[in-house]
């Protein structure tokens, strides 16, 4: 029983890792298209600033520190209305049907079983005032809740001696960030935004907030979390936004 | 008298070094500096296209955090040098306000004299020196801009996060002026330009 159940999952972890391949194998194709005279994109050059960027994930992941926080603000100081930010503009936000949503798991994590989302209403459940910081240079101050990311890993077994925790989101966006990243006191599995109901243009069911990193590193819509030593990448660093991105 | 002793070394090989490294890091920094600034603009208007470096903001950061390792690390040895060497205390000093003000009036005027290359005007040790203190403005707000809550305590010392972002931009142009003077003074003086690569003047 307990194997059948390994099988399924790790298929699905598969199905996973394919559609994540599928779509960098379809993003370096794109960028091979986008060669013009420009500087940035011959190949050489490309190569240096990728490795460059390669360099600088390690360098943040040096400077990181597990214990130091984000600055915490008074709720007055909340940015009204926080900014809608995404890949797409606001008028196509998905909409997600909550009564029928299992947060999936796959991938090194012993209790595999997905997640509805009264279940998951019924952790423990912790706020943050912090500051987002948006890779294009602007910031505002919002207001999450929800559970702390490494209770929650905690909770579902998850090998936190891996490298990376990926997740896949019901809009079709994808990312990973690093396990120290994940395991920091401050990283949430966020439902709730100022006091209501995450809504879908924040993220709905939920989004994982993480003040030490840059808007883009805040998946919203997840629907599938994935623990792995395998890189897992994400849908705006195969464009060449630097993956670690801590703030 | 041999050729050689009839000429002076003004420009140690450290300096010219240093100087040209810093020449293409700091274009590499303000051109995809302002490509980033242009996806989030602090001011209404926006840098040209044209002059901007990256094609795009996730080309522009590629670039503003590889030149960054170089142009910090050139910056470093050349204050570190700078100062262990007596090259600053020699050169940049003494900067005395009345002085730079009656150099830049004789300047504007035409009438500056820079005859001894090897030895500054207060004008320029002025400029010099500002733009020494402005480039480690730039290092320091750049930290607080790249990693604010990691450094935290630094921004403390610049309005935070955004206090940061504006110091950022603002000492940008200042950096700007001052090497557009630079090269416009190059221009009037054009014997100075072959010293930058030899380091040597001949003498009398």
């Amino acid at each position: 029983m307990d194997k059948k159940f390994a099988v399924q999952r790790s298929s699905a972890l598969e199905n996973l890792e394919r559609r994540l391949f599928l779509k960098r194998s379809l993003s370096l194709g794109a960028l091979a298209m986008l060669a013009g005279c420009d500087i940035t994109d011959q190949e050489g050059v490309q190569r240096v600033l990728m490795g460059m960027s390669r360099w600088n994930d390690a360098a943040q992941q040096w400077l990181f520190s597990s214990t130091r926080l984000a600055p915490e603000f008074p709720e007055s100081r909340i940015t009204r209305p926080f900014p809608f930010n995404g890949y797409y503009s606001e008028d196509e936000v998905r909409v997600i049907d909550g009564s029928k949503f299992k947060l999936e798991l796959a991938g090194m994590i012993r209790s595999r079983e997905s997640w509805t989302l009264p279940e998951l209403y019924a952790l423990p459940q912790v706020s943050q005032v912090t500051r987002h910081i948006c890779v294009e240079g602007w910031s505002a101050i919002g207001k999450w809740s929800g559970v702390r990311f490494s209770d929650f890993l905690a909770r579902i077994g998850a090998d936190t001696t891996a490298k990376y925790v990926g997740f896949q989101c019901a809009d079709d966006y994808y990312g990973s960030i690093d396990m120290a990243t994940a395991l920091h006191p401050q990283t949430q599995l966020s439902f709730r935004y100022d006091g209501e109901l995450l809504p879908p243009k924040y993220g709905y069911p939920m989004k994982l907030r993480i003040p030490t990193k840059l808007g883009f590193k805040n998946p919203k819509h997840i629907a599938a979390i994935f623990v792995t030593n395998q890189y897992p990448g994400g849908y705006w660093e195969e464009q060449g936004y630097n993956w670690f991105s801590g703030s | 008298m041999s050729a050689d002793q009839r000429t002076m070394l003004i420009h140690p090989l450290v300096v010219r070094v240093c100087h040209w490294l810093n020449v293409l890091a700091v274009l590499i920094m303000i051109t995809s500096g302002w490509a980033i600034y242009n996806a989030s603009p602090l001011f209404g208007f926006e840098i040209p296209y044209g002059i901007t470096l990256g094609g795009w903001l996730a080309g522009a950061l590629q670039w503003h955090f590889a030149g960054m390792w170089l142009f910090a690390i050139n910056g470093l040895a050349y204050v570190l040098y700078g100062l262990f060497s007596g090259h600053f205390r020699r050169k940049l000093l003494p900067i005395s306000p009345s002085a730079i003000l009656s150099d830049v009036r004789d300047a504007l005027r035409g009438k500056l004299a820079h005859d001894d290359l090897s030895v500054y005007n207060t004008a320029q040790r002025a400029a010099y020196a500002a733009l020494i203190v402005l480039l480690v403005v730039m290092i320091a707000t750049g930290i607080v801009i790249w990693k604010p809550v990691q450094f935290y305590w630094m921004g403390q010392w610049m309005g935070d996060y955004e206090g940061a972002r504006y110091l950022h931009f603002f000492a940008m142009a200042a950096i700007a002026f001052i090497v557009f003077v630079h090269v416009v003074m190059v221009a009037l003086v054009p014997r100075t330009l072959p010293t930058m690569f030899t380091g040597k003047i001949r003498h009398g």
